[in-house]
């Protein structure tokens, strides 16, 4: 639970500073059968970054990265709108998305796992060929469809709960049951631990890795859905455009290492929420929302340096190990869970 | 040439040391790519296709040269692209607003750079966090800080950027330059000699052959590891300086993506991700091929511009594989 303190103190401070400049930030209105509200806001438009950070998680959690998810969204979401804009039945359009994207992630994963390259290098391919890929299947416009069907995906509503909020709840559901009440979270964060002797204990490293990184694909591809089907069109260029580094940065503000090893996939979904909360903030403030950026770049070392051992040493050496603060810490995590 | 110990007696590959292989391989693609190119179109296999590469390109030439530095050591400079924007963005606001003169704006976006770049290489020696995610904070701040300058772009008029920007320098029988080239030229040049006949250069290699092993040698390795950064720092902004010469222009979003043409650049020319092994010259040839094949698509007019970003994906692609190979062979 320590490990959820400082992100979820964050998360508490950003949503303190937005009540008090607009108190009405907390309220969450019915309307037409719809939850309304900021913070459903923060969850919708959050959804995306949610769950291309829960694939990335995992990944991490091997001691790799992927850099390639924001290529991987745009394909997706370039190939869904092509087949929709063809007449083609929705179901086929995502089915034939959200394959394409497992095949590129399998791809990925071969790389890494088969061929022992770099992940940082070995998704670098995707992520320069892939923004090239997605402009071919586009031909480099921006496809507009006009399908409700599609629309529900991103923009839709079900159960008064925005789709795309559903859609995160059964995946993160999905990921926690497989991860953390089967053996597969284990085999994977021994597998982030030391891949040679995790082998050696007879697990098999190789496809554990190719899984993993198929399955930040294919979170990658449901996301690009998302983002296209909430516009209604696709945008090979700027679909996913930094959502990598976004992902990353969740991942690492939610307490997973990036040496792998171990992983937290609720201190993801709040490292997400940091974020998009963050860019919501910058604008109920009035702060011009062109310096989104340096405040990430403010909230990334922040985080970073107070993850890190040795930063914690050098600052805070003369305060020592001393047990006193920490059970108060733990105490303020109830409260604000 | 090379003494028959380092042969294997097979072929006459292996004559070549393994060290130099890689930057081999990638001349005979450029001069294949520019046979081929002289082949199928008219007018390319002039000298002139060649400088306009330098011409075109200068700026990432020099990034890519501080990004040498950085990979030798076995890093990595993610905000290098968002450097040469604030470089840009600095120099074009100086000038346009307070009407400060070249000579000044110069010298401070240098400063600038450096400094970022020996603030964020302090924090990777120091706090021991990994240069991925300390670039990635830098290159937010970076473009972060273009944007609170300003969101749109700003004209630079000063007349030496101009002149600068339009004289040519003419070589012998038509060919010419422009003076970025000359500035680029220098910048290999000097990194070249800092890598091959300094101690600095030395320590590059030895910390990024086996850090532990150069720590216990008593090799500066943490001193090493800051002046990298500062050195990329540097040449992002210097990069940035010859981008607004090129574009007369500052903005924000000049050079998205740039940390990525460089990383390839310097992949391609052969410098080992990993660190330890790699040349300055087969950065230059890496740039070469990138702006070769931009070339030979503006030739061939019918590919889209994408197939740039798919070639060059495949080229990485197949670059990456030999090194994979190479590094094989030499683990027996």
């Amino acid at each position: 639970m320590r490990r959820l303190l400082w992100p979820l103190a964050v998360l508490a401070a950003l949503i303190l500073l937005n009540v008090a400049f607009s108190p009405g930030f907390l309220s969450i209105q019915m309307r037409e059968g719809h939850l309304y509200g900021s913070l459903i806001d923060i969850l919708r438009f959050g959804a995306p970054l949610i769950l291309v950070s829960l694939g990335m998680t995992l990944v991490i959690a091997t001691g790799g990265i992927d850099l390639s998810v924001g290529s991987v969204v745009a394909i997706s979401g370039a190939l869904a709108c092509l087949q929709i804009s063809e007449d083609a039945s929705v179901f086929t359009a995502v089915v034939l998305a959200l394959g394409l994207s497992v095949l590129l992630g399998a791809w990925n994963g071969f790389l890494v796992a088969g061929i022992g390259i770099q992940p940082i290098i070995a998704t670098l391919i995707l992520m320069v060929a892939g923004r090239g890929l997605a402009q071919l299947i586009t031909d480099g416009q921006i496809i507009t469809v006009n399908s409700p069907a599609y629309k529900l995906i991103g923009g839709g509503y079900l159960l008064t709960l925005p789709f795309g909020i559903l859609l995160v709840l059964v995946v993160l559901g999905v990921t926690a049951f497989l991860t953390r009440r089967l053996a597969l979270g284990m085999l994977i964060e021994s597998v982030g631990g030391n891949a040679e002797a995790s082998r050696l204990a007879g697990i098999r490293a190789r496809g554990i890795i190719v899984m993993v990184y198929a399955f930040a694909a294919l979170c990658a591809g449901v996301a690009g859905l998302m983002i296209s089907s909430n516009v209604s069109s696709a945008d090979g260029n700027n679909a996913g455009l930094w959502i990598e580094l976004d992902a990353i940065l969740a991942v690492v503000i939610g307490g997973t290492s990036l040496a792998g090893g171990r992983f937290s996939l609720g201190g993801t979904v709040v490292g997400a929420l940091i974020i998009q909360t963050l860019t919501t903030t910058i604008y109920s403030v009035g702060v011009p929302p062109e310096t989104t950026l340096l405040f990430k770049a403010l909230v990334v070392a922040a985080v970073c340096l107070i993850q890190s051992p040795s930063f914690r040493d050098k600052v805070f050496r003369r305060r020592g190990t001393a047990a006193g603060p920490r059970p108060a810490a733990e105490e303020k995590v109830r409260v604000t869970a | 040439m090379t003494p028959p110990a380092m042969t294997s007696g097979r072929g006459a590959l292996r004559a070549v040391p393994a060290r130099y292989v890689p930057v081999l391989v990638t001349a005979c693609l450029f001069v294949a790519m520019f046979v081929a190119g002289g082949v199928r179109y008219e007018g390319f296999a002039g000298g002139q296709v060649i400088l306009n590469v330098f011409v075109d390109n200068a700026f990432l030439l020099v990034v890519a040269v501080g990004m040498t530095f950085v990979i030798l050591t076995g890093g990595i400079d993610l905000s290098v692209g968002a450097v040469v924007a604030l470089s840009t963005m600095i120099s074009a606001s100086l000038m346009a607003g307070p009407g400060w003169p070249p000579y000044l704006v110069i010298p401070l976006v240098l400063l600038i750079g450096s400094t970022l770049g020996l603030v964020m290489g302090y924090i990777v020696h120091a706090f021991d966090i990994q240069p991925f995610i300390v670039t990635l904070a830098g290159m937010f701040l970076a473009r972060g800080l273009c944007y609170t300058i300003g969101t749109e772009s700003i004209p630079i008029e000063d007349p030496t950027f101009t002149a600068f920007a339009q004289t040519r320098i003419d070589l012998f029988a038509d060919l010419w330059i422009s003076p970025s080239v000359i500035v680029a030229a220098l910048a290999v040049l000097a990194a070249a000699y800092v890598l091959h006949y300094t101690r600095l250069g030395r320590t590059v290699y030895a910390t990024g052959g086996s850090e532990q092993s150069a720590l216990l040698m008593g090799l500066p390795v943490g001193r090493t590891k800051i002046a990298v950064y500062t050195i990329s720092g540097f040449c992002s902004a210097l990069g940035g300086v010859l981008l607004s010469f090129y574009m007369l222009s500052g903005y924000g979003l000049h050079a998205v993506g740039m940390e990525l043409d460089a990383i390839a650049a310097v992949v391609i020319g052969g410098t080992l991700l990993t660190g330890g092994s790699g040349f300055v010259f087969g950065t230059v040839l890496g740039v070469l091929v990138l702006g070769l094949i931009q070339t030979v698509i503006t030739f061939e007019g019918t590919l889209s511009s994408w197939w740039t970003k798919i070639f060059i994906g495949l080229l990485l692609f197949v670059f990456i594989l030999l090194q994979r190979l190479f590094s094989a062979r030499r683990r027996p």
